[in-house]
């Protein structure tokens, strides 16, 4: 073997060792759940509890998605989470767009102060806010309405999207809207006609994120929500009690969950990652 | 930006916010911290009135508390820092040139956005006793001689939902991590090259020290996280079996799902208590950033 042939073995044979094969070992374990998911939800039951254990059906069916509809009526906690993601959304993306505003083109009184202030809001547990909440929304009536899940979810996606959109507007140089209040706009129309459209797809990305987090959340959700307006985690999760080994439908049911988180998520994945990162990583 | 004068503007701005932020998160913590000196259980509402510090000592007390805040630090330690290390070596792989990378990156990211709830369903079909896939794969594999009804024994139930949190955790370290590593100047590589440098000194010597930064914020916020969850546990064992794999986090919930609302109002302002020891060095980190 001439040496170049050699050489170009030995750089493959150690680019898998060093690279490939750890790159597939951690791809596995991260995908194989979503594929052991799929693959169970297109199974025949006969199939899923029989004697050995398939790694690819051998008749692949779709009636556990079409039970889902007509046995459990899942659409019902879909139209439900949809409801509830998409208020979260437009109102959390209101709110924020213009306090992020404020931190990033204003320097004011106490600026630094607020900003901690907001920060200092992820931090808070879970069930620190959950029980008193829990108390509040019973006692002016909103408990298992739609707005209970609203305002809960405001805790964490406010916050958070004040922080993510503050970054992303640190990044448009205020020379922008300068130029057009020189031609005669005022500041509001200068945030209006210049800003706004430059931000569109980090607006879009943060209200992707806002969206999928308000879809996901199942603590509140749970709590909150009764039979008539639960939202689709709390109805798998009630699945899991109802049905107990009918593992075809409750797959099913992930899947459907998932994906429109999926489609969200890749539409939204560049901007979304760049401003999140941008924070942690700076210093 | 503007200069510093007593305007109106900023503050209008952000009043809507904060307006929002004060009604749900403010009156609530305070709430909280009353109720969790009263008696106040929804289901005996006879019975609500201040009580001192009596849900405090009870908890001082209470077996399950102290069990159960055990099994949050296990769970936070091994969660987070195998977290940590496969996701770095994650982010290390990601950073290298090849095809595909991209599309890897992407699709990689699922498991950070897949909610709590089908985590526990996926891995609790999983690590299902009679029909689990991973007691075949082991059975196959001739590691065991019989299956493992992994999420029903007291030795194992709490690994399994550790491995959970791991598998949903990986990402986000590797994002954070991959995005400090492409911050690191390819010159500070050429020059450890010039000097003959190895390859695990590069890594000890420039990789991990650039990245100190990103490591130490991505780390606080993650035990913040990982100790917060209540999902990933309570849809793959509801804490159990006979709470073993029950975390304060979870702990709380349930009480508060009881509506003792009091009690578990005193142990959730605990955990925050004890959580503020990680959330105020990230603060700080953040601050000095801003």
């Amino acid at each position: 073997m001439s040496d170049s042939v050699q050489n170009k073995l030995k750089y493959f044979a150690k680019r898998a060792v060093i690279l490939f094969v750890p790159l597939c070992a951690i791809l596995l374990f991260l995908l194989f759940p979503f594929y052991w998911t799929f693959v169970t939800s297109v199974k025949p039951s006969e199939e899923l509890f029989g004697q050995t254990v398939t790694y690819w059906p051998q008749n692949i069916t779709f009636e556990a998605y079409e039970k889902l509809f007509s046995q459990v009526n899942f659409l019902k906690p879909m139209g439900n989470s949809f409801l509830v993601a998409s208020i979260t959304t437009v109102i959390t993306l209101v709110v924020s767009l213009l306090a992020a505003y404020a931190f990033s083109r204003y320097d004011f009184k106490g600026r630094k102060g607020f900003m901690i202030l907001f920060l200092t809001n992820n931090m808070f547990p879970t069930v620190l806010l959950l029980i008193p909440l829990f108390s509040i929304m019973r006692s002016i009536s909103l408990l298992y309405t739609p707005w209970a899940l609203v305002l809960a979810y405001a805790t964490f996606t406010i916050p958070f999207t004040i922080w993510l959109l503050s970054g992303y507007l640190n990044d448009i140089p205020a020379s922008l809207e300068e130029a057009a209040m020189v031609d005669g706009a005022n500041r509001a129309q200068a945030f209006i006609r210049i800003i706004v459209p430059v931000l569109i797809p980090c607006i879009v990305a943060a209200g992707a994120y806002i969206f999928m987090q308000s879809w996901n959340e199942y603590t509140f959700a749970v709590m909150f929500t009764n039979s008539a307006n639960r939202t689709i985690p709390v109805e798998l999760k009630n699945l899991i009690g109802q049905l107990g080994v009918q593992w075809d439908l409750l797959t099913a049911g992930g899947i459907i969950t998932i994906i429109p988180v999926c489609i969200m998520f890749f539409f939204a994945q560049k901007r979304l990652v760049a401003g999140l990162t941008a924070g942690a990583v700076k210093g | 930006m503007n200069k510093k004068r007593m305007q109106p503007w900023p503050y209008l701005l952000i009043a809507p916010a904060l307006l929002f932020v004060a009604s749900v998160i403010f009156v609530p913590v305070l709430n909280a911290i009353t109720m969790s000196f009263q008696n106040y259980d929804l289901r005996r509402p006879q019975n609500i009135g201040f009580t001192g510090l009596e849900n405090y000592s009870a908890i001082m007390i209470d077996r399950e508390f102290w069990s159960s805040l055990g099994n949050t630090v296990v769970w936070v330690l091994l969660a987070v820092s195998l977290q940590f290390v496969f996701g770095f070596i994650f982010a290390l792989l990601l950073n290298k040139p090849f095809r595909g990378r991209g599309v890897i990156r992407s699709v990689s990211l699922i498991p950070w956005v897949t909610p709590g709830v089908l985590i526990g369903l996926m891995w609790r079909w999983i690590f299902d006793g009679n029909f689990g896939v991973l007691n075949d794969l082991l059975l196959r594999a001739g590691m065991i001689q019989e299956k493992i009804p992994f999420l029903s024994q007291t030795t194992t139930a709490l690994p399994s939902v550790i491995v959970a949190i791991i598998w949903q955790g990986i990402p986000f370290f590797a994002l954070m991590l991959l995005a400090g590593l492409q911050g690191i100047p390819g010159e500070l590589y050429e020059a450890a090259d010039i000097d003959g440098a190895s390859g695990s000194q590069k890594l000890f010597q420039i990789t991990i020290p650039s990245l100190k930064n990103t490591i130490y914020v991505t780390t606080l916020l993650r035990i913040i996280w990982v100790a917060n969850s209540v999902d990933v546990i309570y849809n793959m064992t509801e804490g159990g079996p006979a709470k073993s794999s029950q975390t304060l986090s979870v702990y709380i919930f349930l009480k508060g799902n009881q509506l003792n609302l009091g009690y578990s109002s005193a142990m959730a302002v605990l955990l925050a208590i004890m959580l503020s020891l990680v959330a105020v060095p990230y603060l700080r980190q953040m601050f000095r950033q801003n």
